[in-house]
This record gives structure tokens, sequence and C-alpha cells, in this order.
């Protein structure tokens, strides 16, 4: 099992006949991703990569039977892009643009609200890395090969500290069941929890590690979740210690501007709530295999 | 982005926001003659910089005649004005605000945000305006109004006077007031705010209601679509450094630290910076290289560093996804020729293998790490070695 995805689930590509979404769905491709077709406004009826185009994601769902999309829309029209696959049903969106307006999202997540909640579509990201089932689906620009299949969950806002525990998973000899990208946006598809609740409920999945960082509330209602719900350990970690208040490190939602938002703080509130906390980034590998000797003492 | 206290009364006096009569000014002469135009008998000269807390650091003046308005924008023009949100090293007030001054009976705070945690723009309000509404929120959290805003249909008018009448305005000033508010949220929702402030809103004793005061902060990532407020950009008010790296959509912040920083992913940046510290050292920067780093973007991210004279050791950290290490090893190679302080380089993810391989080639001294920890460590005792050598 794994969570999100896996080797059968139909997808699609929004944006789907653009350079970056042409490179990224053939190594997507590659991995294995049952990749069923794309969507450009205007190509409709073409072929791209041996695959059908559409005019709209409605069209495409009708004809391939599409149940995620992964979206490289440019951020002025990734709104609509995203609602746009909301009302066609999908169960997920993944969206790998940086740059999308916060109202823009803001107005996004009131909009997923108009279905009921068993139809609602999950939206990953935007400003990630995407999703990767190990050895199953890839749905992002990660390199797939650095994953290897075994029982660890990852969740993290940022891409490259998701591919550190990745590959420090496998130099201990661990491997990842779904690594999901939530995005360094202020407001996210969906977050920490929303993800955490899938992998406990993942059969495969016999540990989680949860990448953070300064700024926002995420990490502390994650936390909080974790200690009154969670059966698997998990191992938290939340980067920006040394970043000064009131500066924006690259993530647009890497800020801290509110009491709680700060790296020390957040790691204070997980040790609190009995998560294990990597001491530094270089210690994922270390305190995922601590976390399962003491699960398992 | 960060606008001047004139150019957000200007965006808010479009949506209704009643301010009083202002000017700005460039220069002490052109200060006394907005003071003349605008007429009156008492003026505030307003230093325009980036910051709130303007009037502890002597920049908000109130004058009686021209001669003092020049004289107060004399002692303002061309001066860093440094506030408890400046840093030590303040920022440069190139500009004054002089604004026709009257007399109030009564302080208001108005405040706008784009709340994380709701997910929604969030009103805050208080009758206790004038200081600061952390310092508020601490002391009299009590004192506090707030409503959120349903984004399906934006904020009510009946919110507005929920806020005003808990303010404890008359129904006169209530009127004015929800006018004020439902403007402010509209120029808000329309220019992609994140953060807007009218501190003070002020009441006459003749019941006007006017925001004396007013700071905005819009969205980067929204500018595509408000080329009005992009254009209002003041680089002067930015840190040099930090602006030459937005030029090239590079993330640059300085910090007070030795070892440079050229890493790609912010979160990766953050965590190498923290790694740096937990090994020992202390970072001079933070720089996201970004994904697709270019031989040239790397060559600017070098640039960048080095003009930082802290700088005793840079480490390049690399986890390529989108990125290719072979392209950023091109990259560092050039860049690293004649470099004046030891670079530590780490390459991982896609083509590492190929990366390493143009490193180690290129016959130059840099030393290579596997691990993060292993980057930092080199790194942190590179530094110290070179302050060594060279009496740092």
């Amino acid at each position: 099992m794994s969570i999100l995805i896996d080797e059968k689930t139909p997808v699609i590509v929004q944006g789907f006949t653009g350079d970056k979404a042409t490179f990224h769905a053939k190594e997507m491709i590659e991995y294995g991703t049952n990749v069923v077709g794309g969507v450009t406004p205007g190509k409709g009826g073409q072929k791209h990569l041996d695959r059908p185009v559409f005019n709209t994601v409605k069209a495409a769902v009708d004809a391939t039977g599409a149940r995620a999309s992964l979206a490289f829309v440019p951020p002025p029209f990734a709104a609509d892009a995203l609602m746009e696959a909301a009302d066609a049903g999908l169960d997920l969106v993944c969206i790998i643009t940086d740059g999308i307006p916060a109202q823009d999202m803001m107005r996004v997540k009131r909009y997923l609200m108009r279905y009921p909640k068993d139809k609602r579509t999950t939206i990953v990201g935007p400003n990630c890395a995407g999703i990767i089932s190990a050895g199953k689906a890839m749905l992002g620009i990660m390199p797939g090969h650095i994953y290897k299949r075994g029982t660890i969950g990852i969740v993290s806002r940022s891409g490259t500290l998701g591919y550190e525990a990745a590959e420090q998973l496998r130099d201990v000899g661990l491997g990842v069941t779904t690594s999901v990208g939530i995005g360094g946006d202020p407001i996210n598809g969906s977050s920490f929890l929303d993800h955490l609740v899938r992998f406990e409920n993942d059969p495969e999945t016999e540990a989680v590690i949860m990448i953070g960082e300064i700024g926002g509330p995420q990490e502390a209602e994650a936390a909080e979740w974790v200690s009154k719900n969670m059966s698997k350990p998990v191992v938290g970690y939340v980067a920006g210690l040394t970043a000064p208040k009131g500066r924006r490190m690259g993530h647009a939602g890497a800020i801290i501007s509110a009491t709680g938002d700060s790296a020390a703080e957040k790691s204070e509130i997980m040790k609190s709530f009995g998560l294990l906390v990597a001491p530094s980034a270089n210690d994922f590998g270390k305190t995922v295999l601590e976390a399962l000797k003491r699960k398992a003492a | 982005m960060d606008i001047h206290e004139y150019q957000a009364k200007d965006v808010l006096s479009k949506y209704g926001v009643a301010i009083q009569p202002g000017r700005v000014a460039y220069t002490p002469e052109q200060a006394a003659f907005a003071a003349t135009e605008l007429g009156g008998w008492h003026w505030a000269v307003k230093a325009q910089i980036h910051s709130g807390a303007r009037g502890k650091a002597g920049g908000v003046k109130l004058c009686k005649t021209y001669h003092d308005v020049q004289e107060a924008a004399a002692g303002m023009i061309g001066k860093r004005l440094v506030t408890h949100q400046t840093g030590p090293e303040g920022k440069l007030c190139e500009r004054v605000y002089i604004e026709v001054a009257e007399a109030f009976e009564k302080e208001l705070y108005l405040g706008f945000v784009l709340d994380r945690k709701a997910e929604r723009i969030r009103v805050i309000a208080s009758a206790e305006g004038g200081m600061e509404i952390e310092e508020l929120a601490q002391t009299a959290p009590e004192k506090i109004l707030q409503v959120i805003v349903e984004p399906a249909v934006g904020l009510q008018p009946f919110q507005a006077r929920e806020i005003a009448f808990g303010m404890g305005l008359n129904i006169k000033q209530v009127s004015r007031a929800t006018s004020i508010i439902m403007g402010c949220y509209r120029a808000f929702r329309d220019k992609d705010a994140t953060m807007l402030e009218i501190n003070p809103l002020v009441v006459t004793k003749d019941d006007r209601v006017i925001a004396l005061d007013a700071k905005m902060s819009f969205d980067d990532n929204a500018m595509f679509r408000l080329p009005d407020i992009a254009e209002m950009r003041d680089l002067a008010q930015e840190d040099p450094r930090e602006a030459e790296a937005s030029q090239h959509n590079l993330n640059y912040v300085g910090l007070d630290g030795d070892i440079g920083c050229i890493i790609n992913g912010a979160g990766l940046a953050m965590a190498t910076m923290d790694t740096i510290k937990y090994a020992g050292g202390e970072p001079a920067n933070f720089l996201d290289v970004g994904g697709g780093a270019s031989p040239e973007r790397v060559a600017v991210a070098f640039k960048l560093v080095l003009s930082d004279p802290n700088v005793s050791a840079i480490l390049v950290n690399i986890f390529a996804g989108i990125n290719r290490c072979d392209w950023i090893a091109e990259g560092v190679v050039a860049a690293a020729k004649g470099l004046r302080v030891p670079l530590i380089v780490r390459l991982v993810g896609t083509n590492y293998i190929e990366g390493r391989k143009i490193i180690e080639n290129s016959g130059l001294p840099i030393i290579s790490a596997e691990t993060l920890l292993e980057a930092c460590e080199k790194s942190v005792a590179a530094a110290k070695e070179h302050r060594a050598k060279h009496g740092m």
C-alpha cells in the first residue's frame, strides 16, 4: 500500500504540452506512473507523448477515467486550473507551481467547500516537489531514483528536505511508502494533518517523518493530533532555527511573524506532544531508526 | 512588498477611506511649499520609511510655521532613521509627507491580515489605538475585536458595524467608520494585500473619522496583476544585496555570520544554516538558487555572497531534483577560479557522479563533502582556518 497514488492511479497532466510539463511527464511515465493524457485548452484532439490531449479537464476525465492530476500551470491561471480539476471530480490534484497569490489559494480552498467531504478534491501543493509512492508512481518533479521502497512515510513543506530524508532513510537501510510535499506557501491545499491521517490508515506505513519550517500554525496542530490519535511513531523536524524574525526565507510561507512561528517554539511543541525531534537535518535517518526501536521496545 | 504611508493613503482614499490633506516632498523647500499649498495652521512632517514606530524615533514632527516645516524636513531627509523595527542600521529617509494636522478626541486601531490559520482575511480592531497591537494582545486581549471574512461573499456591512459599535463610537461616527472599514477591506482584497494597518484611526470633535496613519504590505506573488502597486516599490528601503538578488530571481537574506551559503531549495537552505550553527559556526546568509539553476545564476550567487566582507568560507550544497549536478558543477568551477576564501561543495541527486567528477578534475582546491553534517563541519573548520591565517 501507499497513500494518494499508486501504479494504477490514472493521471492527467494539466498544462500538458508546455516544456517543463513535457519533461516531467516523460520522467513520470518512465518511473511507471499511469499517465493517461493531458489538458491544454486549444490543443484538444492532438496527441502528446503518445497520449491524448483534451481542451478541458472534464473531457479528459470522461474519456480516460483519470482520478488524479499534476498541474503545471503558471501562477496567473493556477487557481482556475485547481477549481476546474475540483469541478471535474478528480480525487487529487498536485500543483507544483511557485508564485500563486495567497488570496487566490484562499478562494480555491473556499471553492472546495461546495463539494461534500467524500467528493472533495485533495489538493497537494502549491510550491512543492510533488508526491511519490516509491517504486510505484510519481506525481511531481523529484529525482525518483533516491526513493527506495519501504515502510516510512514522509510529509514535508520543503522539497529538497524531503529528498534529504529519502536519501538518509535509504542509507540506514529503510525505505519510503509515500513522500508528500505539501509546499512552502502560506496557504497550502492540504496540511500535515491531512496526510498524517492517511499514513495512520495505511497498513504498510510503520512510521512517519514530518518536516516543517518556520511560519504558520500547521506543525503544532499536527503534533497535537498525533499525540491524541496516532498509533505510529512520528519523527519531527523544523527548519529555520537560525532564521531572523520578520524575514522571509525564500518560501512565501517561511516567515516568523507571530508567537509560535519560530523553529525553536515548534520543536518544543512537537516534543511536548511526544514526537521524537531530529536534532539536525543530518539526523533524519538515525532518528527514524531510534523511533522504530522505541516502538518495538 | 511594502509601500510608504503616503502611497498607502493614496490607494485607500480611492476606496473612500477618509484621510487628511497631504503632499509628499523630496526636499525641505518642497516641504515648506507643500505646507503653504495645503493651508491650515499646523502640519505634521512625517519621515517616509518602510517602518512603523516612527514617532518615537523622531520621524514625526508637529510644526506651526512654514519655517518649522522646512527645518523638520531638513532634519529627516537624507538621514537614516532607526526604529525598533528597522534594526540598528536604520532606514534611509528620502521623502517626507506633509499633512494638515488636526486635533482629535479618540485614537482607535484598525488592522487587516491574511490569517494563515483561518485561511481567511481577519479584521482586528480596538478602541485603544496608538499603541502596538501585539502589546495590547499581550496585556489586554479582551480589548481586541476580531472578525473573520467569508471569502465567498466578502466583508459584510453588519460586520463592519459590529466593529464600529464595539469601538464605542456614536451613530454618526459609526456610519463613517463603517465606510472606512469596508473601503479598507475592498482595497485589501483588490490589491492582494497581506497586511493593512490604520494606527491610529482618529475621531475628531465634530464626529469625523480619519485614517491618520496607514501601512500596507502586498503579496509579491500577485505583482503580475498589480502594475500600479509594483511601481511603488522603493529599492532604497531594501537591503541592496537582497534587491540585487531579487533582480536575478534569487532569494538572499543577509545574516551576521561568516560562512557564505549557496543552496537549492528554501528548506534545505534553512536546514543547512541550522546545521552550520549545530557544527559550531555562523551562517553569513540565506541563499536559495532555486530549481533550474544555470551556471550564470551560480555566478551571480557567488558574487552576492562574496560582496559580504565577513565571508570566510563558502558552502555550496545542492540536492538536485530539477537541477542537474553537472550543470551546477560547471558554474561552481567557473566561479571558483581565483576565489579569495575556501570553498566546500556537496552535490547530491540528479547526475551527482558527473558533477563530482567535474569538481575533482578542475584541479581547484575545492573541498568535497558527502553528507550535510560533513559539509557543514568542513565549512566551519575552513572558515576558522581562513580567519586565523588572515588575522580576521
